[in-house]
């Protein structure tokens, strides 16, 4: 499906679309439930949402207050009376807290419930490990008939939302918490499933997911193409269902992949394209994310993703190895 | 239907739940025989809901979130026309539809229930739907006694109470018993009607084998919040060797002791 963005909202591309996706989804938001009064807006006192879409719209907004377990439940019932429930709330507690909830409730019944969830990955920064979710992917993307989406930018979040709002079933949406650079530099074709070839190359591929790591990925582009290699990048929105025929080819076209995320390197994106190369068409497959552990080290995000070796050094010298 | 019609179909209903817990896999049979005469009532005399359409759209909802209780529900689904009553022998058994919790794809099932602590929160979501459509539908969620102990009940009892939500009705089988236990010895429920009504909810007491004191409950005018009926009942209630026992929270019956239970559902039946 082609998702249809208007661009009468907005000032050229670059100024649309600066500042955190987080701002730009519940602008988003507002826009489809004008719209579509099917949509309502779930809020778990997430901060924000009770003066921006309650004070516009208060008929599709409620507010169940800080309980993530009924959250998702309340969300399932709605959804069962042929609403469409944004939920919201911070990615660990949608993934871990309320797992059970996701699970059954919402994945388990098919129901159009699209959980949007803030702080994924180490996007919480200073706030700690209690505000990192490090294991989100890995969880969610077990879980029965749910769309897992992770967008790059804001211009991408923009075009998520618009498009999970018509997908029958439920949807994961994680979204980080502050500003991150904007990767997508002018309108592009955006497709749920289908990987983004932000660019093309023929040596090596590297596959990313969310806002630092396809930024880091489009970084380390340049510089192996400085050293004569030439690498193609994937942002690889959908994790779920994944788009196994871009890996697949990448895997026949170029000597390997680098797979680079704000994720444990357990069972997250790397997890998953390498159980796709492994069946279908083996490569080396080198993973940049986090390592196994609790971490609470201090620092911003960017700061974070450097201790945790996710960092467009170590992308380029795991693909200049390959 | 009349309520002496029920008085007696509520020993079929038994007889079925008893059939279902001599199946080779045995069934949570002491808590579905205590929720029997509560099932009995909804399906019976309040619920309006079509066995012909399950999924006619102007029904009532009914959450079963004592999902262990399913034999109950099974036993009365197919009193009520939702399941041939011939496929209650099929409990439990591969390829079948009726699993030790209920499935969704079985007629009447709004969710798949069994995970404790869930189904309160389905409840709060259905009416908070059907109100905001102005729609008249009524929402009942049957909880077990022991269930009250997962914290996530708690947030839909606030949510409940919150929302002002006068079209749910909460159904707490208080038999008083959970696996290792009395509810007092393993995590004191007590007391529980002040609970209730400090989060705000209108809270009826009853005996809940009393088939006119629970059609009064479910079906007093709707208030303007919502309403939890704790239903006072007998854990095996009906078959004197289960009633109150310990180890009628799941039972497994050999052909003996299958009979042995229907003698004595008939010692009660005849009273």
């Amino acid at each position: 499906m082609t998702v249809q963005v208007s661009t009468e909202l907005g000032a050229d591309w670059a100024t649309r679309y600066a500042g955190a996706c987080r701002d730009h989804y519940r602008r988003v938001l507002l826009d489809i439930a004008r719209a579509d009064p099917r949509v309502i807006c779930v809020d778990s006192d997430t901060g924000g949402l009770e003066d921006g879409f309650a004070a516009q719209l208060p008929d599709q907004y409620v507010n169940v207050g800080i309980a993530e377990a009924n959250l998702m439940g309340v969300a399932a019932g709605l959804a069962a009376t042929g609403r469409i429930p944004f939920v919201n709330t911070i990615s660990s507690f949608a993934a871990t807290r309320a797992c059970e909830q996701l699970k059954i409730d919402v994945a388990g019944n098919n129901l159009p419930v699209k959980v949007v969830v803030t702080h994924g990955g180490l996007s919480g920064g200073h706030y700690g490990p209690t505000h990192h979710a490090l294991e989100d992917m890995a969880i969610v993307r077990t879980l029965p008939h749910l769309t897992v989406v992770v967008p790059a930018d804001a211009a991408e979040t923009e075009r998520a939302v618009r498009a999970i709002v018509s997908t029958p079933g439920p949807v994961f949406l994680r979204l980080g918490r502050s500003a991150t650079p904007l990767v997508h530099e002018r309108p592009y074709e955006f497709r749920l499933g289908e990987a983004v070839t932000v660019r093309s190359g023929d040596d090596v591929t590297i596959v990313a997911t969310g806002p630092y790591p396809v930024h880091f990925a489009v970084q380390a582009h340049e510089r192996l193409a400085e050293r004569g290699i030439s690498a193609r990048v994937l942002d690889l929105h959908t994790i779920k269902p994944l788009d196994e025929a871009a890996i697949v080819a990448a895997a026949s076209q170029t000597r390997g992949i680098v797979t680079v995320e704000d994720h444990l390197r357990i069972g997250g994106l790397g997890g998953a394209v390498a159980e796709v190369v492994t069946e279908h068409r083996p490569c080396p497959v080198r993973r940049i994310g986090v390592a196994d552990g609790f971490h609470d080290e201090v620092g911003s995000e960017l700061e974070l993703l450097t201790v945790a070796g996710v960092s467009v050094e170590r992308v380029v010298a795991a693909a200049a190895a390959l | 239907m009349n309520l002496d019609d029920l008085a007696g179909r509520r020993w079929t209903i038994r007889e079925r739940i008893l059939r279902m817990g001599a199946s080779p896999t045995g069934a949570h049979v002491g808590g579905s025989l205590s929720a029997a005469d509560i099932l009995t009532v909804l399906y019976g005399a309040v619920l309006d809901v079509r066995p012909e359409n399950p999924q006619w759209p102007e029904r009532d909802r009914f959450v079963l979130s004592k999902g262990h209780a399913s034999a109950a529900l099974y036993a009365v689904l197919a009193e009520f026309g939702f399941l041939d009553p011939a496929e209650c022998d099929t409990y439990g058994q591969a390829g079948g539809r009726l699993a030790g919790h209920p499935l969704r794809r079985l007629p009447g099932i709004e969710f798949p229930t069994g995970s404790l602590g869930h189904g309160l929160s389905l409840g709060v979501g259905l009416a908070l739907g059907l109100r905001r459509a102005a729609a008249s539908q009524r929402v009942f969620v049957l909880l077990g006694d022991g269930e009250l102990q997962e914290g996530s009940v708690w947030e839909a009892v606030m949510a409940g109470s919150h929302l002002g939500l006068g079209n749910l009705t909460a159904i707490v089988d208080r038999n008083g018993w959970q696996i290792s236990g009395t509810t007092e010895e393993c995590l004191a429920l007590e007391p529980l009607a002040d609970r209730w009504r400090a989060f705000g909810w209108h809270t009826f007491e009853v005996d809940g084998h009393d088939l006119a004191s629970l059609h009064g409950a479910l079906t007093a005018a709707p208030g303007d919040g919502p309403r939890v009926v704790l239903a006072r009942t007998i854990k095996g209630s009906g078959v004197p060797m289960f009633e109150n026992r310990k180890k009628s929270h799941y039972v497994t019956m050999n052909p003996a002791l299958h009979q042995r239970a229907l003698a004595g559902l008939r010692t009660r039946s005849r009273m």
